[in-house]
């Protein structure tokens, strides 16, 4: 059925991958697995044809200079001793697959089809011979993910030997000419003090290079197969000349070969394919013909037999002149099948490659009793509590409904499997943010006092931007455009751009499978500034916040949960190909590390866009959608992946979390997609769009329906990677890539015209209606019809209870002997201060040519910054500045505190580099938007499952009204965000939960990029100052948690002084009295004293004050609101005179490249640059 | 006044550097042009009437099977609007004249179709760009110092420079030292990674894949094929290198021009001779281009 081409390295030739999976073997399993050498499988249908596979292998995927290739073989190493395949399971992304296909597509210049029949595989070979529990903990717990790969020994001592490689090309160096006319069997002959023929034994099935036919990629799998972490160990390849790995099952399951039990195969069906190909039946490398299946239970894969390639008859033995006709027929018919009755549709349909569907459509009938309705939401994952689903009952209940339903031609009183399913998706927490919408009953308990929040988002978040827009009004401007009612927050730069912003989280699907996870998140996230306004937004650059517990935490580990080091490799893995495939700058962000975030993660990735302020001559920022448009979808195909993701991130997770939640985004496609999309949205071919993530299709065409009055949509339209999925599943799969556009009828045939040259998919799906109804169908048959107001107004609103007592101080005590150079290395050193630049540098920071302040600077290129700035485009020097402010640790104390100390951090951060605030008392353009992003522990009392529910709700509430408190001081509005509220991984009655965590993202317009300022020391000579006072406030701070100390008084932000500070500080910018500006956060002033003077490769000779606080407070406190900031000489005096007594001079900066301190005299700090950076400088091993 | 070249630069599929290329373009005078390859391959002459055309860095296509390989092979293979291969649209196209630059991943498409070095002069690969010795993608600033002696003589008087890099497979290997030789010989090697005092490296991070040579760029025997992979069009203003805070308070030697943007303003006196005054066309250019001096 499939041939595997297989592409390695040439042994002369460095193997970068194999030494690293060496390197990181011995680093995190102990294992030494010797050298080890990696090849790609690339498993190409049959019936191309050998000289087509030849040339695909040839002149498509191999690199001349560094690959060598062959078919069906391994290389001819004798040393290496053991090998282990990984494959991607059925449905999982295999981009390379699609970019071999597209390469033969390019190399027999025909159109790329649809769907994707070209898979790879990865193996990898060891010179020692591992045991098969090696290999299998290799695969699980360093080079697989079980979820979506699956993992097999390959492991015959002698396997490799006698394999013939390809010839090598002749000396010189020139590339030899295709299909060379080598003679095989003097390459190939066994090797002297090898086993002879004699020794051959049959190959076992199992051994096959081939995925097991039954479960071809692509075809369907079992909910049970996807998510059992159990290896497919096979048995060892027998013999050292059972060279050709191959599975003797698909060749007999040709078309007009049914196969029962183990197949008598033709020795020449199983000769040796590495070409140059000799005559099979008499090369001594044919293995003998089985006389019998060595190893029966493992034909149990093969027996299943479900899914297997269905290809027309071959019309003809391969030629060169058939190449042509071979290809047509791979274009056109070739599909996989699934275990399905043959029907009708598809005979009906020869020349559609279109999959098939399985049309069912079920009926769920409602039950009456509470517990069997709350059973039906939990086996259906639907997440909908006992209100919900009565509401549902309720609905289905009135008879109006069922008198229209009878007249659709659906079950009158039950909904369909959709159904239940749209209204799931659509009243997910996800979607819907119940809790933050839910009437909250707060008690103080230290008062008994007793309030009633009505909403969380709309009394603080949404209230103080209408608050601020409404201000800005008054003194006559407005940048605020579109906020909370689109994909991404919308400002205005200017009269002719927009900035749009949006921040989001990936947690869950990064927990289950950190790369996919995070790559998805990025490339997803990405799409909402896609997606906002009529769409066509171009992306200028990308931020992450991650949270990790420690890479060493050594915690014991639940069942389905990965190690620290694997999450965070993996998420940073997924970042560097969601945003450098993606040409967008990562430009900054952040990494926080704490235990608790070791069973769920979480990864904020931020997009910020521009927009012109009109596409096509109207304003691009609005949504106009009338009845009679078009519903058309753009981009990847729709599989199985991502099912249930809306209801599955809106609960904990478990180790039996849903596999199919995991889905592996492909940036390319999604490149392909925005250009395309920025293309049709400024020819004016697009009205409206709106990305395709959470619920797929029913969410983006539910809401945009909401907004017009109804959509009428034809599921057998959808274009799918595979068949056998049912209706529901089309229209809820989050299959990633994929847009929503809203299109004019009369330019539906440009636009299709438009995507065919740019090698994008679209396809017609419906229309937009005023009937109030979305109707969903599959051809004939009604799959779905509800009305849009039950869907979006109909479910119930939560109402919460949540309580509150006032955080207790008690005193921290400090160790009377704290040797401070050695705790400032110490600090530094410290999983929360120490340098990113081993994950900085594998992203891409500057893509796009924009990046003005990169997240490392300074004459080392090693200073780390604050903000990063980003100019817009080319025509000015407008910029933007991005900060993100996180503190977790904060709310163990307090946390209003935390919430309001996360946003100070982000404010002062862009004030560092050269922001201003928003002016109160008079116009002032220059716009702030911010996203929050809330990540809390389910915070909904249950008396079994969450008995403190009410304490987290309280906490969260007060980091609520800490962003209000925060937002309205300091003029900064929010302009999107969003809550991930079930932020806990249970196993049994165990339960790890992250600890209350917001992110607060700020975005805010620079006038001109050249002024900006960065943190580290500049010139020997400038004076150092402290800007802001500093205050005895150790709680939760770096030092407390490194003396693991408790107690303390924790930051609290001052709004009022601060905000004053930082309007003379950016005064002090635009006179340019600033050499270097470098915030204070975690560890206080003597880490941001190393990271200045080494980030400058500058030292400084220093003096604290006499008087005052205690020695390590003052180095070591984490008072919110201060600056470090170094002055020349010759403004030294406007300076003072601006400050007076807010800065504190300190000293200056000195070409001696040691940080020295004293006080009254006596030494508190004096070490080397070199040493400070030593103890910072420590790779994440990411 | 002369008029401006005209410049093709490849977009779509997986291209990323388009707009900071016609960017650079712009800034020295020339009339870049911005084509995605969907379009590029409709047309019937597709080169007709530019000057030079550029494949911009990014991960065409994805880069899944190895940098650069699917956009060469199309490059190679696919047949454009009137059924010619665009390989033969570009082989006379180099035979009139014209001008390739390959930057980054667009470097890496050049030595995967053979275009460069082309010591055969057969479009056959003779080198690769391979994983990074770090095995890591790296986006970071290096040290380079242009070859005197080579036949692109436009870009010998470059001298030094600083640009960064941005990949993971930026790794020079010629698998045979004779081939090494051979372009070492023919002054192919236009471009080197040095460490700071301006000598050829092989130590990292200075030179930060393992180049053989510490090639950082290469030309074809006529100097009119050209890739590198350090970033010129990510340098355009001083703002853009990582100790420009520093710098702007004058630090000697530095003219103010961007290093990047000298490798176009000499690629441009190349393209077209003579060539108009650099300031004519950039320096004059408003707002895009600028010194530190803060505006008005």
């Amino acid at each position: 059925m499939a041939t595997g081409i297989v592409r390695w390295i040439k042994r002369t030739l460095p193997d970068p991958t194999g030494a690293r999976v060496a390197e990181q073997a011995r680093r995190w399993l102990g294992l030494e697995t010797g050298e080890v050498r990696t090849a790609k499988v690339f498993l190409v249908p049959d019936h191309l044809g050998e000289a087509t596979h030849r040339r695909l292998a040839e002149e498509g995927l191999r690199d001349a200079v560094l690959h060598e290739v062959a078919l069906d073989a391994l290389p001819a190493w004798p040393e290496f001793r053991a090998a282990l395949r990984v494959a991607r399971r059925p449905g999982v992304t295999d981009d390379e697959g699609r970019s071999a296909q597209r390469v033969l597509a390019d190399l027999l210049d025909q159109p790329l089809p649809g769907h994707q029949d070209i898979f790879t595989q990865d193996l990898y070979l060891f010179t020692n011979p591992l045991a098969p529990a090696d290999l299998e903990r290799l695969g699980r717990e360093l080079l697989a993910n079980p979820l979506i790969e699956r993992v097999e020994a390959l492991t015959p001592e002698t396997a490799f030997a006698a394999t013939p490689a390809l010839p090598r090309p002749p000396e010189g160096g020139q590339p030899r000419s295709f299909f060379p006319p080598c003679a095989l069997a003097e390459e190939a002959g066994p090797r002297p003090g090898q086993p002879g023929k004699e020794a051959n034994q049959p190959l076992a099935p199992g051994a096959s290079l081939h995925a097991e036919p039954s479960r071809s990629p692509g075809g369907p799998e079992t909910e049970a197969d996807l998510r059992s972490d159990r290896l497919t160990l096979k048995t060892p390849l027998a013999s050292a000349s059972a060279v050709p790995i191959m599975d003797p099952s698909p060749k007999v399951q040709a078309p007009d070969q049914p196969v029962d039990g183990m197949p008598q195969i033709p020795a020449a069906v199983f000769g040796p394919r590495s070409f140059p190909r000799g005559d099979a039946a008499t090369s001594p490398l044919a293995p003998e013909v089985p006389a019998s299946d060595p190893c029966p239970n493992l034909t149990r894969a093969r027996d299943r037999a479900a899914p297997t390639f269905r290809l027309p008859a071959p019309e003809s033995d391969n030629g060169p002149s058939l190449v042509h006709s071979e290809y047509t027929s791979y274009t056109s018919a070739p599909e996989f099948t699934p275990a399905i009755p043959e029907t009708s549709t598809r005979d009906e349909a020869p020349v559609a490659a279109r999959p098939l569907v399985d049309p069912t459509v079920e009926v769920i009938p409602l039950p009456d009793r509470s517990d069997e309705l709350l059973a039906l939401s939990r086996a259906r994952l639907l997440s909908l509590d006992l209100a919900e689903m009565e509401a549902i009952r309720d609905y289905y209940a009135r008879p109006e409904v069922q008198d229209a339903r009878r007249a659709a031609g659906l079950p009158p009183s039950s909904p369909t499997d959709a159904e239940l399913e749209i209204i799931g998706q659509t009243w997910s927490e996800h979607c819907k943010h119940k809790e933050f919408a839910a009437t909250i009953v707060c008690r103080d308990l230290d008062t008994g006092e007793e309030t009633v929040v009505d909403s969380l988002f709309r009394t603080f978040i949404r209230r103080p931007t209408e608050l601020l827009r409404a201000e800005q009004r008054r003194v006559g401007t407005d940048w605020l455009v579109k906020v909370f009612d689109d994909n991404a927050g919308v400002v205005k730069i200017d009269d002719r751009r927009l900035f749009v912003w949006k921040v989001e989280t990936h947690n869950s699907p990064s927990a289950l499978d950190p790369y996919g996870g995070a790559l998805t998140g990025i490339v997803g996230n990405n799409r909402d500034p896609l997606g906002t306004g009529r769409g066509g937004a171009r992306l200028l650059f990308n931020t992450d916040v991650l949270c990790f517990a420690p890479p060493d935490d050594a915690s014991p580990l639940f069942p389905g949960q990965l190690p620290p080091h694997r999450m965070l490799q993996g998420v940073r893995r997924g970042i560097e190909d969601g945003g450098n495939k993606s040409g967008v700058p990562t430009v900054n962000g952040a990494i926080v590390f704490d235990p608790r975030y070791r069973a769920k993660p979480l990864v904020y990735c931020g997009t910020g866009a521009v927009l012109p302020a009109t596409l096509a001559g109207r304003p691009a920022w609005e949504k106009e959608i009338a009845p009679g448009d078009l519903i058309v979808m753009a981009g990847g195909r729709v599989g199985r992946d991502g099912i249930h993701g809306a209801t599955f991130s809106s609960a904990a997770a478990a180790p039996d979390s849903p596999a199919s939640a995991v889905q592996i985004g492909s940036p390319l496609t999604q490149k392909m997609l925005s250009d395309f999309l920025a293309r049709a949205c400024a020819d004016g071919l697009v009205k409206c769009c709106t990305d395709n993530g959470a619920g797929g299709l029913s969410s983006s065409v539910g809401e945009l329906a909401w907004s017009c009055g109804g959509a009428a949509v034809q599921l057998e339209a959808v274009p799918l990677k595979y068949p056998g999925l049912r209706p529901w599943e089309i229209f809820l799969s989050e299959s990633q890539e994929r847009m929503t556009l809203v299109v004019k009828p009369d330019h539906w045939p440009a636009l299709q015209a438009l995507a065919d040259r740019l090698e994008v998919e679209v396809s017609c799906l419906g229309q937009f209606t005023a009937t109030g109804r979305l109707e969903v169908r599959f051809g004939d048959r009604p799959v779905a019809d509800l009305e849009l107001a039950f869907l979006h107004d109909g479910v119930p609103r939560k109402r919460l209870e949540a309580v509150w007592r006032a955080p207790v101080t008690s005193p921290a005590r400090l160790p009377a002997d704290l040797e401070t150079g050695r705790v400032v290395k110490r600090l530094l050193r410290r999983w929360n201060i120490c340098s990113r630049e081993s994950v900085i540098r594998q992203y891409d920071h500057e893509v796009k040519g924009r990046t003005v302040i990169k997240p490392l600077m300074g004459p080392r290129g090693i200073a780390p910054q604050d903000a990063a700035v980003v100019r817009v485009d080319f025509s000015d020097f407008v910029g933007i500045a991005v900060a993100n402010g996180i503190c977790p640790r904060y709310g163990d104390l307090d946390a209003y505190a935390m919430s309001a100390g996360a946003f100070d951090e982000a404010v002062r951060q862009i004030i560092a580099v050269g922001g201003r605030l928003p002016r109160r008392d008079r116009a002032d353009h220059r716009f702030w938007s911010g996203n929050d992003n809330f990540c809390v522990p389910d915070s909904v009392f249950d008396p079994e499952t969450n008995p403190d529910g009410r304490e987290k709700l309280g906490k969260l509430v007060r980091m609520c009204q800490a962003l209000a408190d925060l937002s309205l001081a300091y003029g900064v509005p929010m302009t999107s965000g969003k809550d991930s509220m079930k932020n806990d991984f249970r196993c049994g009655r165990e339960k790890i939960s992250v600890p209350p965590t917001v992110l607060y993202s700020l975005t805010a317009r620079i006038d001109d990029v050249r002024r900006v300022t960065t943190a580290e020391f500049k010139r020997p000579g400038d004076l150092v100052f402290l800007v802001g006072p500093t205050r005895d406030e150790l709680g939760g701070s770096e030092l407390l948690d490194e003396l693991g100390l408790h107690g303390g008084a924790v930051p609290q932000v001052r709004p009022a002084e601060a905000r004053a500070r930082y309007d003379r500080l950016s005064d002090a910018h635009e006179a340019g009295l600033l050499a270097s500006c470098h915030d204070l956060s975690d560890g206080g002033l003597a880490v941001a004293l190393a990271e200045a003077a080494f980030g400058g490769d500058l030292g400084a000779d220093l003096e604290l004050p006499a008087r005052g606080l205690p020695t390590p407070v003052w180095l070591f406190s984490e008072t919110h609101s201060r600056f470090l900031v170094t002055v020349p000489p010759p403004q030294v005096e406007a300076f003072t005179t601006l400050f007076g007594e807010d800065a504190l001079r300190l000293g200056a900066v000195t070409s001696q490249p040691r940080l020295r301190l004293r006080r009254e005299g006596r030494p508190v700090l004096d070490e080397p640059l070199a040493d400070l950076f030593a103890a910072w400088n420590r790779d994440l091993e990411a | 006044m002369t008029e401006r070249p005209r410049i093709l630069i490849a977009a779509g599929c997986g291209i990323n550097c388009e707009e900071e290329l016609a960017a650079a373009w712009e800034l020295v005078g020339a009339a870049p042009e911005i084509v995605l390859l969907g379009d590029l391959f409709e047309q019937t002459h597709p080169l007709d009437g530019c000057q030079a055309f550029c494949l911009p860095g990014g991960f065409s296509f994805g880069d899944d099977l190895g940098s650069g390989m699917v956009l060469a092979g199309r490059l190679r293979h696919r047949r454009t609007g009137a059924g010619e291969r665009f390989a033969d649209h570009l082989r006379r196209f180099l035979d009139r004249g014209g001008f390739v630059l390959g930057i980054c991943n667009g470097f890496q498409v050049l030595v995967k179709m053979g275009l460069l070095p082309n010591l055969a002069g057969t479009w056959v690969q003779e080198v690769t760009l391979a994983t990074n010795a770090s095995r890591r993608f790296e986006n970071r600033w290096c040290h380079l110092r242009a070859n005197p002696d080579t036949p692109a003589t436009h870009l010998a008087g470059l001298d030094r420079l600083e640009l960064p890099v941005r990949h993971g497979e930026g790794r020079l290997l010629t698998g045979d030292p004779a081939v090494l030789e051979q372009i070492r010989r023919r002054g192919l090697d236009f471009l080197h990674y040095t460490d700071a005092a301006g000598h050829a490296t092989a130590a990292y991070p200075a030179n930060p894949n393992g180049s053989d040579g510490a090639i950082a760029g290469l030309v074809d025997p006529t100097g009119r094929v050209i890739g590198l992979m350090p970033h010129p069009e990510a340098f355009l203003h001083p703002t853009l290198h990582p100790d420009w805070p520093a710098r702007r308070r004058g630090a000697a030697g530095d003219d103010g021009t961007a290093d990047g943007l000298r490798f176009f303003i000499a690629l441009r006196r190349a393209i077209e001779e003579p060539l108009p005054r650099p300031s004519h066309h950039s320096l004059s250019r408003g707002a895009s281009f600028g010194s530190f001096t803060n505006p008005s």
